[in-house]
């Protein structure tokens, strides 16, 4: 594993093996010194263009327990907002020759875009409404911890699936490890052509108790320029976990941070049945897994592979078209 | 035709040119057999049986050696050379230098420039500008509306007697109905045709490709086909009541074929081109987020290529139009949603649609010819006809040789080419437009010897 882009390009193989590899930095978390030596000398990059402190900060933290070292270079008062682009940030900061790149941005593609501009490997820590891979694996790890095996288990994904990326990322990761997706919300926000991921599309939550794991996704405010659905409480009417809709054999999960009172009540975030601080755990040792995947067999430089100059002239593919008519 | 001239290049060397045993196919002239061709002083002069015609001193001998295939110059009425404002993109001189490359004989220029071309003494600058640099005659279209703003006409009939082929606010639609109401009534006054952009902006949104499983695994807003479709539909119902004459430009989708269709059943006078992209290419070829694959309107699903290429066939769409988009490569060489709508075409499209539709048995050859030659009468222009009288306008092509788009360059000043790196069959090895040579393929040497 190179880099780690999107959950597309790992099987169920690579994702046992992170987070077997999770389990055992898991003891690192509970001693009194929570730092082993794995990555010492290594340097590891923040490239963060959007805002974030969770996810930034558990990358961090990650880094650190390995040893490495840290850099966080947020976009807003940097280069960035003088007009940089992306990739003349990526080339001038790769001049410092870090071993890998945490990027965060928001447009799709970018992670894997800047792959192919530098050595460093590099980690989707979210591409716009793509993908959030260290979310799906770290959700995988902590359904893991708490019942053992999903394979067979139903998920229900419910709220805001056309601006999460966490929803892209979760329904292939879940699927790849044997659990049976459903996604649930507003007609407004859910994408049309989703099912062909091979989850089921409901626009109620009437079937909801048939759900073993209730994953709620964060209304995003923030990422929203226009009305899609008629208010806020029209929203939590239908879509709002609450003790009403969530039954006591049920696994309530959130990526944070939650708006209480839209898509979660109050009284479930708190239940026993979330677990939702326990995801939060398990993104450090997770992204320690991932951090330690990419850089602890890597001894060499990497080869930049596919460098711009070659686009023009890239490997010539098959010949055009071909499909007969009908 | 009387009136001002409409279409402005450089004059070129009239040709002195035999081309002995091509292949001399042109469908309008009903003509498909191996002859010797003499083109003297620019015109077309004599067809005699293959090897019978001798060569004169003042001439050059191409021997086709009955390999190569003779037919009218394309026409593409949609293409973006960039000038005036964005030369880093495009200007006349490199972008008819690919045009000739590709086998064209004449385009048309779109108005989204900056400034946006809506005043006659724009017209009148970029007239002298393709007097002087344009190696292909270039027409031109104005904007509809002032600044592409959809609020206010341009001086139309000042535009028309200034050279304007016809209108169109292409990249933007005309949004209001009611303004384009008023510019299919002025036509009246000095007609020009109006070719339209359709879109509906309020449901393409910030959309950046196909609305599909595509977009939605790729989590990139869609643009729903109806943002195009549910437009012609208005806008040709539009066109019928003012007895009105309008073009549809890069038509992508199953539902727009339908509507165009329906229009033309009802006798009104209306029109549609589509882009070879949108025949070879779907929304699958945008998984891997090649910003090369970013275009408006986007490419579409398998169902709408296969649609669009029943039209093309049908005659519901009339001709292929690249919409020759260059931008340059720091442009493209970010993030999908980022990157500007294009892609280059002049120089692939023959190719492209020889290797993607003929060669699969999907369309023949002479239809494909018909439809990259029929744009001009579509804009009351005179169409490349091969018959003794008529001027050179002329295309020489190896339909046997392979090459790889973009392995040896583009001619375009940009490489934003959906098509580079691909395995094209067929290749144009020498353009003849207005009566002179205006591209000559290094290949052509050899294949002379």
């Amino acid at each position: 594993m190179n880099h780690l882009l999107s959950i597309e390009d790992l099987d169920r193989e690579a994702i046992e093996r992170i987070i077997a590899q999770a389990e055992r930095f898991s003891e690192v978390s509970d001693r009194e010194i929570k730092k082993v030596p794995a990555l010492r000398g290594r340097m590891v990059l923040n490239l963060f263009y959007e805002a974030s402190t969770r996810t930034r900060s558990s990358f961090e933290l990650a880094a650190k327990r390995l040893s490495a070292d840290v850099v966080n270079f947020a976009a807003s008062g940097s280069s960035v907002e003088k007009g940089e682009s992306l990739k003349d940030t990526v080339l001038t900061l790769s001049a410092h020759k870090p071993d890998a790149i945490v990027l965060r941005t928001p447009w799709a593609g970018a992670a894997e875009l800047v792959s192919k501009w530098c050595s460093a490997a590099i980690v989707n820590a979210g591409d716009g409404k793509h993908e959030h891979p260290t979310q799906a694996l770290l959700d995988v790890y902590t359904l893991r911890r708490r019942l053992g095996q999903i394979d067979g288990a139903s998920i229900w994904i419910v709220g805001d699936v056309a601006h999460s990326r966490v929803a892209r990322s979760n329904v292939l990761a879940f699927q790849r490890m044997g659990a049976k997706v459903t996604i649930a919300g507003p007609p407004t926000l859910i994408p049309r052509g989703i099912e062909q991921l091979g989850c089921e599309v409901r626009y109620t939550l009437d079937e909801l108790p048939s759900a073993d794991i209730v994953y709620a996704l964060r209304m995003q405010h923030e990422r929203m320029s226009e009305t899609w659905v008629p208010s806020m409480r029209e929203y939590a009417a239908w879509y709002q976990i609450n003790a009403r809709r969530l039954t006591a054999r049920q696994i309530l999960m959130h990526p944070g941070p939650v708006n209480r009172g839209v898509e979660l009540s109050g009284e479930v975030v708190d239940s026993p049945q979330a677990v939702i601080t326990a995801q939060v755990e398990a993104g450090v040792v997770v992204r320690m897994a991932v951090l330690y995947e990419l850089l602890a067999g890597a001894r060499e430089p990497r080869p930049a592979a596919d460098r711009p100059a070659d686009r023009s002239t890239m490997a010539e593919t098959s010949v055009l078209g071909g499909s007969p008519s009908r | 035709m009387s009136g001002p001239d409409r279409l402005f290049g450089a004059s070129t060397p009239s040709a002195e040119l035999l081309l002995s045993d091509v292949r001399v196919l042109d469908p309008r002239a009903e003509v498909d057999a191996r002859r010797d061709v003499r083109i003297t002083g620019g015109a077309i002069a004599e067809f005699a049986e293959p090897g019978t015609l001798q060569a004169r001193e003042d001439e050059e001998t191409i021997a086709g050696n009955g390999r190569l295939t003779l037919t009218p110059a394309f026409f593409d009425p949609h293409v973006h050379l960039r000038t005036p404002g964005q030369e880093h993109k495009e200007d006349i001189e490199s972008g008819t230098r690919a045009a000739a490359a590709g086998g064209f004989a004449g385009v048309i220029a779109m108005p989204n420039t900056d400034p946006v071309l809506d005043s006659a003494p724009l017209l009148r600058s970029l007239r002298d500008a393709a007097i002087h640099q344009a190696r292909i005659p270039v027409g031109f279209l104005p904007a509809i509306t002032r600044g592409l703003a959809g609020e206010q006409l341009t001086e139309m009939a000042e535009l028309r007697q200034e050279g304007a082929l016809g209108f169109s606010d292409d990249g933007k639609p005309v949004t209001s109905a009611g303004m384009l109401r008023k510019a299919l009534q002025y036509q009246r006054l000095c007609g020009g045709v109006l070719a339209l952009h359709e879109e509906d902006p309020t449901l393409s949104r910030k959309g950046a490709m196909n609305e599909g499983a595509v977009s939605a695994a790729l989590g990139i807003a869609g643009i729903p086909t109806v943002a195009e479709s549910t437009m012609v539909a208005r806008d040709a119902a539009l066109a019928g009541y003012e007895d009105a004459r309008v073009h549809f430009q890069h038509l992508s989708c199953a539902a727009s074929v339908e509507a165009l269709e329906h229009g033309k059943a009802h006798g009104w006078r209306l029109s549609g081109e589509v882009s070879p992209h949108h025949l070879l290419l779907t929304d699958e070829d945008v998984r891997s987020m090649d910003t090369r694959m970013k275009m408006h309107p986007p490419l579409t699903s398998e169902d709408d290529r296969q649609a669009l290429i029943a039209g093309l066939r049908s005659g519901t769409i009339d001709c292929v139009a690249t919409d020759h988009a260059p931008h340059a490569r720091d442009e493209k060489e970010v993030p999908f949603e980022q990157a500007p709508m294009g892609t280059t075409g002049l120089e692939t499209a023959f190719a492209a649609l020889h290797t993607g539709l003929v060669l699969s048995g999907i369309i023949e050859l002479p239809l494909l010819i018909e439809r990259m030659t029929a744009g001009a009468a579509l804009f009351e222009l005179p169409t490349a006809l091969i018959a003794a009288g008529e001027p050179a306008n002329l295309a020489l092509i190896d339909l046997d040789a392979v090459w790889v788009a973009g392995e040896h360059g583009w001619e375009s000043r940009s490489e934003n080419c959906c098509f580079a790196g691909r395995r094209l069959q067929g290749r144009v090895l020498m353009t003849l437009a207005a009566g002179g040579v205006v591209h000559r393929d290094r290949a052509l040497t050899l294949v002379g010897a």
